[in-house]
């Protein structure tokens, strides 16, 4: 799982949907790896009003990239090619091969194998 | 200006959708002046050269486009034509090497005929070397005739000797059929039964306006026909299917990862691709916010996969299971329970997604059964916040499936669903109870 992906992701339950504490889903144990991508900086710039800058904070932080800007690179930042660089870093080469994801609101443990996450839910949750 | 597109005589009722989609891609203003299902040959008007470089440069049912220089119905017509319309270009081409053609669409002409109508052009006065491979311009005069296909419908014309039709253009640009080449089933390294063929798969990014930049989805991503085709247009992809064996593959015959995977690295879109995850779109993990560009979907439908989503039948295991004090749902090999489910339910699961997950002006395009039969027809399935902007049919010997491509309108501005049918069809116990449509056809 891309740290991208996970700025998209929530829990799966239904009643965790509007619970706050539900995203972003914490990771646990986690192995990062990281593969080099073709640098898109339209895709960087397009996406970046979209993603959840808090929850990406958390994230990063969780993962030990500590050092991400406080706040949205917006406005003139996004012509910076360095800053675009490494979002792009952070948001697209690096990923999770193995962990977990557990929703800070229900608990629920999602597990990460070989890179895919499995949302698939117990027929209790559902 | 007019320009001449000469169109794939297949999948009929997707050119002009595709094209249109294309039209608003790129921002060019386009008028259709004729069009017919039954030949390849559309006129259309167009700012400029540029501009129909551009709206053909993507498209996969347009085999090339020309600059119109007459039409008519018979020879004298066309040149007459021909002489009011491009005297002031005759000049600029007086030396260009070039190529003249006649193809004959649905009719034939012998080699001497043909050498006698490309000698009819002569007043145009070419005198640069001519060069089958290779010219630096190449002009076709293209022939029309009534196709047996045509003639055989209610409102057919009868068929003739002599062309209904006859163009001369100068071709200007290839459109983009060489992908599906590319993307040819037979060559891709993964693939299943149901995977969607590469030009149709194609054509769906297409109308979803695929491109670099954008982020598209597809909740039933399977072997990755759609995702893939949108990466060849430069968007990242995302994707998600409730059986994981789809995009994992099977765990003996993976050697580098995820079989998806495969696809992506054969065709060098590793940088396009984002995301596979296991998740049921009833129960879909992604954030209900508009953060997609695209989403691209042949949902089950029940005749060769029969439709499943997370859940058990009758309300059945509404408490957690635990295997040696351990819940079951975390042990290795666990697997959840799923249950059937309406295909229209799922239908109006995947709109109400959309509505959510997609950005203003993002666009959903789906493939749903249709039935001949007028009992069995279903309802273009509709939603407020959606606009359908096409619909276009792919007809089987006994059966029919089609593409509806909607527009996610902006805030503000709400769809007539009048015509929409609502039913809750979520509740009846096996595929068969739920699914008219596999009813009809599984016999």
């Amino acid at each position: 799982m891309k740290v991208i992906t996970a700025n998209f992701v929530t829990c799966a339950v239904k009643e965790c949907k509007t619970a706050q504490t539900s995203f972003p889903l914490h990771f646990h144990d986690a192995e990062l790896e990281q593969q080099e991508l073709d640098f898109q900086p339209e895709f960087i710039r397009n996406i970046l009003p979209r993603v959840d800058w808090e929850a990406l904070r958390v994230t990063a932080n969780e993962l030990g990239f500590p050092s991400i800007p406080e706040s949205k690179p917006e406005g003139e930042a996004l012509d910076n090619e360095q800053t675009l660089r490494d979002l792009h870093r952070l948001l697209l080469e690096t990923h999770v091969a193995e962990g977990k994801l557990v929703c800070g609101n229900c608990g629920h443990q999602y597990m990460i194998k070989e890179g895919i996450a499995n949302f698939l839910l117990p027929s209790h949750l559902v | 200006m007019e320009y001449l597109i000469r169109f794939a005589q297949q999948h009929e009722s997707f050119r002009l959708p595709e094209i249109e989609a294309l039209a608003t891609l790129a921002g060019i203003d386009l008028e259709i002046i004729s069009y017919n299902d039954y030949a390849p040959y559309c006129i259309v008007k167009l700012k400029d050269e540029a501009a129909a470089r551009a709206l053909i440069r993507r498209s996969i049912l347009s085999k090339d486009i020309y600059e119109l220089w007459g039409q008519g119905s018979t020879y004298d017509e066309v040149h007459a034509d021909v002489r009011r319309r491009t005297p002031h270009l005759w000049a600029q081409y007086q030396k260009t090497p070039f190529a003249f053609h006649v193809e004959c669409f649905a009719g034939k002409r012998s080699h001497s005929t043909k050498m006698e109508i490309i000698q009819s052009f002569s007043y145009v006065g070419f005198t640069g070397p001519i060069r089958l491979k290779n010219p630096d311009q190449q002009w076709w005069v293209m022939e029309e005739y009534v196709s047996d296909v045509e003639a055989a419908t209610p409102e057919g014309m009868p068929q003739s000797a002599e062309p209904r039709k006859i163009y001369l253009g100068r071709k200007i640009a290839e459109g983009n059929r060489s992908a599906v080449d590319k993307y040819d089933l037979k060559k891709r390294k993964y693939i299943s039964t149901t995977s969607m063929d590469a030009e149709l798969s194609l054509v769906t990014a297409n109308m979803a306006h695929a491109a670099p930049g954008k982020l598209f989805f597809d909740p039933f991503v399977g072997t990755g026909s759609f995702i893939v085709s949108a990466a060849h247009f430069g968007a990242l992809t995302l994707g998600s299917d409730i059986d994981g064996r789809a995009f994992r593959g099977s765990a003996d015959g993976r050697k580098d990862g995820m079989c998806l995977l495969q696809n992506y690295r054969q065709y060098g879109h590793m940088s396009q691709f984002v995301e596979a995850f296991v998740s049921d779109l009833t129960n879909s993990p992604l954030r209900r916010a508009q953060f997609l560009d695209g989403i691209v979907c042949d949902p089950p439908y029940g005749v060769r996969e029969g439709l499943r989503v997370l859940g058990m039948k009758d309300g059945r295991g509404k408490q957690p299971v635990y295997i040696d004090g351990v819940p079951a749902h975390y042990r290795p090999g666990y697997i959840a329970p799923k249950k059937p489910y309406g295909f229209e339910a799922l239908q109006n699961d995947i709109l109400d997604f959309a509505a959510q997950t997609l950005v203003s002006d993002g666009r959903l395009s789906m493939w749903m059964p249709t039935a001949s039969d007028e009992d069995v027809e279903f309802p273009i399935p509709m939603h407020p916040n959606l606009q359908v902007l096409s619909v276009s049919v792919q007809p089987f010997n006994n059966w029919s499936r089609r593409l509806i491509t909607y527009r996610r309108l902006p805030e503000g501005e709400v769809s007539d669903v009048s015509l929409a049918r609502s039913k809750a069809d979520d509740l009846g116990m096996s595929a068969d109870d739920l699914n008219a449509f596999r009813r009809k056809v599984k016999t």
